[in-house]
């Protein structure tokens, strides 16, 4: 690995590590809830970046992979099978530890999905989804294509609000703890809110070190080839389609992952989650932090969606969010945030000699 | 002996232009072919047939024996076909040297997995890719252009970093579609020194080309097609001489 991007990635722990303190010893430790919550909304926006900048596709519908994640682990960490043990598949699934029983709320036993075993079934759902979804729509271009993915989270967003399964409106609730190594696990219990803080942005630190590593790779010169001359890129013996439809599905897992871990960290998920307005936060962060930028939509989205969740924007959040993407349109769609310091500071240093040269 | 390229009644009609209508030619291993025509000929169709940008409505190609046509672009790019475009499309936002090393596509395999893992095979891939990347850049004379950025690059240095990607994938048939548009008198003497060096590598070539001082002087043989029907195809000199290709190219009344 070069050792810049060992060294960004040290920059980003340090950042990480420094926001932690600052809130210990300003005695604010609860704003590390929202700070966590930020960090998988980070992931649904990591993976958008590289499909935007990268891959040079437009999603409208991300939120519903974060949504597809996120209800999948709370359904099956939440179901009780308690009452059909005497089924085969049942037993066959509790003796391979995928069902562990755990208290239920009148203090009986609930025999639910583990939630690793969830985790896996989630990434499953939105993997296949992805495929299903990004095999017709992503030989769509531009409007189109934005329109289709638009079509798509429309769905997901129906389909949540009118199922009873999955709690209709209200979503749903009680989810377990995520557990992880050491007794550790990924909830809101208050005694565990810098744990969580540190396995929110680790998780975060980890997609963006796997991405960065992608970007560079052979597979990373073949997006931005297809990017920049797509028939060209063909004819050097790019699968130009196969390579779009892989970068979908896995920004589309990115963002499931997301997705699984809020629904933990949270206790539960909303169909909110899937709207339209959700994934056009996700776009407009995309935008601000410049596509392909992956340093800078995880600087934007960390600041965003942290604002945001702290109700910093009031009654006009989804406003917010949609004047950012029109304003980023209008005056940079390049992205105002490019973390491309040298091209800055040359600017910079360009406009002051030439102030200086004048007599 | 089978050739290497072998076009076989091959048609394509596009709405009501019949731009390619039964034509056949050879490409023996290790021959430079010349592809001319007026303008509207079906050069370029021809081209994006061989190389898979088009389906024939009618007639196969056949590439080391293997029908390869309708087969999506890449895969024929895969065989060990490469080409260059009439219009350069070099890649924007990358530099000379990542242009040329997308040229290795076809001969590496890290896929999305490995990249994001980069496990220790593909630092070594990653190496030899650079590694052919520099030597192509060398052969066209261009190393010090490596890191510029492509697109921002003068024509004739743009033309080079095209020809160095398609080199770069070691293919064993070159198709040029007019390499020497937009070169002046200078850099085509160079381009015809430089088909003659990539020959000597043993790599075949098929070339769309106006410049008849160019086609005569590299290629061993010429087809020369007229509304989509070839109307000769033998040596430079012979094809010079044919009173049906002096009608075409001169017109009813010349001479």
């Amino acid at each position: 690995m070069p050792a810049s991007r060992l060294a960004r990635i040290g920059l980003f722990a340090a950042a990480v590590v420094a926001v932690q303190l600052a809130t210990q010893l300003a005695g604010k430790g609860f704003l590390l809830t929202q700070l966590t919550m930020s960090a998988y909304y980070t992931l649904v926006a990591l993976g958008l970046s590289l499909l935007m900048g990268y891959a040079g596709q437009i999603s409208l519908g991300h939120a519903a992979f974060f949504a597809i994640g996120g209800y999948a682990t709370g359904l099956l960490t939440t179901v009780d099978l308690a009452a059909r043990r005497g089924g085969g598949l049942v037993h066959a699934l509790e003796r391979a530890h995928v069902l562990v029983p755990r208290p239920d709320l009148y203090g009986g036993e609930a025999l639910s999905v583990h939630p690793w075993a969830a985790l896996a079934a989630a990434l499953a759902l939105a993997v296949a989804v992805a495929f299903a979804i990004g095999i017709p729509v992503l030989k769509l271009k531009g409007h189109y294509l934005a329109m289709a993915t638009l079509g798509f989270g429309t769905i997901v967003t129906s389909v949540l609000l009118g199922t009873e399964a999955l709690g209709a409106a209200d979503g749903i609730g009680g989810v377990p703890p995520f557990p992880l190594a050491g007794g550790l696990a990924v909830g809101g219990g208050r005694t565990a809110r810098i744990a969580n803080y540190y396995v929110a942005w680790g998780l975060v630190a980890l997609a963006l070190l796997l991405l960065a590593n992608l970007v560079e790779s052979r597979v990373g010169r073949a997006l931005r080839a297809i990017h920049g001359a797509e028939d060209a890129a063909r004819a050097m013996g790019v699968d130009a389609g196969r390579y779009k439809l892989r970068t979908f599905v896995l920004s589309a897992a990115l963002a499931a992952v997301g997705g699984v871990f809020l629904t933990h960290y949270n206790a539960s998920i909303g169909p909110g989650e899937a709207g339209i307005m959700k994934s056009v936060r996700y776009v407009a962060i995309v935008a601000v932090g410049g596509m392909g930028s992956l340093w800078g939509t995880v600087a934007t989205s960390a600041v965003l969606s942290f604002l945001s969740l702290r109700g910093t924007f009031g009654t006009l959040d989804d406003a917010v969010f949609g004047a950012v993407l029109v304003l980023v349109m209008l005056f940079s769609p390049e992205g105002i945030l490019r973390l491309d310091g040298r091209a800055a500071l040359a600017a910079i240093a360009g406009r002051l000699r030439r102030t200086e040269a004048r007599p | 002996m089978t050739a290497l390229l072998d076009v076989r009644g091959v048609s394509k009609r596009f709405g009501g232009v019949q731009a390619l209508k039964d034509v056949s030619f050879r490409v023996e291993k290790g021959t430079v072919k010349a592809l001319i025509g007026p303008n509207g000929a079906g050069k370029t169709t021809l081209f994006d047939v061989v190389s898979g940008f088009a389906a024939p409505d009618a007639g196969a190609v056949l590439f080391r024996g293997a029908p390869i046509e309708g087969a999506p672009p890449h895969r024929v790019a895969g065989l060990g076909l490469s080409r260059t475009f009439q219009h350069i499309r070099l890649f924007a936002g990358m530099t000379a040297l990542e242009n040329v090393m997308v040229g290795r596509h076809p001969r590496s395999r890290a896929g999305f997995l490995a990249g994001m893992l980069h496990p220790p095979w593909t630092w070594r891939e990653e190496r030899e890719i650079e590694d052919r990347a520099r030597e192509a850049l060398d052969f066209l004379a261009i190393p010090g252009l490596a890191g510029a950025d492509a697109t921002s690059l003068s024509y004739g240095q743009q033309r080079a970093v095209e020809l160095a990607r398609a080199l770069a994938s070691e293919p064993e048939l070159l198709l040029l579609d007019e390499p020497a548009a937009g070169l002046n008198m200078r850099e085509t003497v160079e381009l015809a020194k430089l088909v003659g060096r990539i020959r000597e590598r043993g790599i075949t070539i098929l070339v769309v080309e106006h410049d008849m001082g160019l086609v005569m002087n590299v290629s061993d043989e010429v087809v020369v097609l007229s509304y989509g029907e070839k109307i000769a195809d033998a040596a430079p000199r012979a094809v010079q001489q044919d009173p049906e290709v002096v009608r075409v190219y001169l017109g009813e009344d010349g001479c």
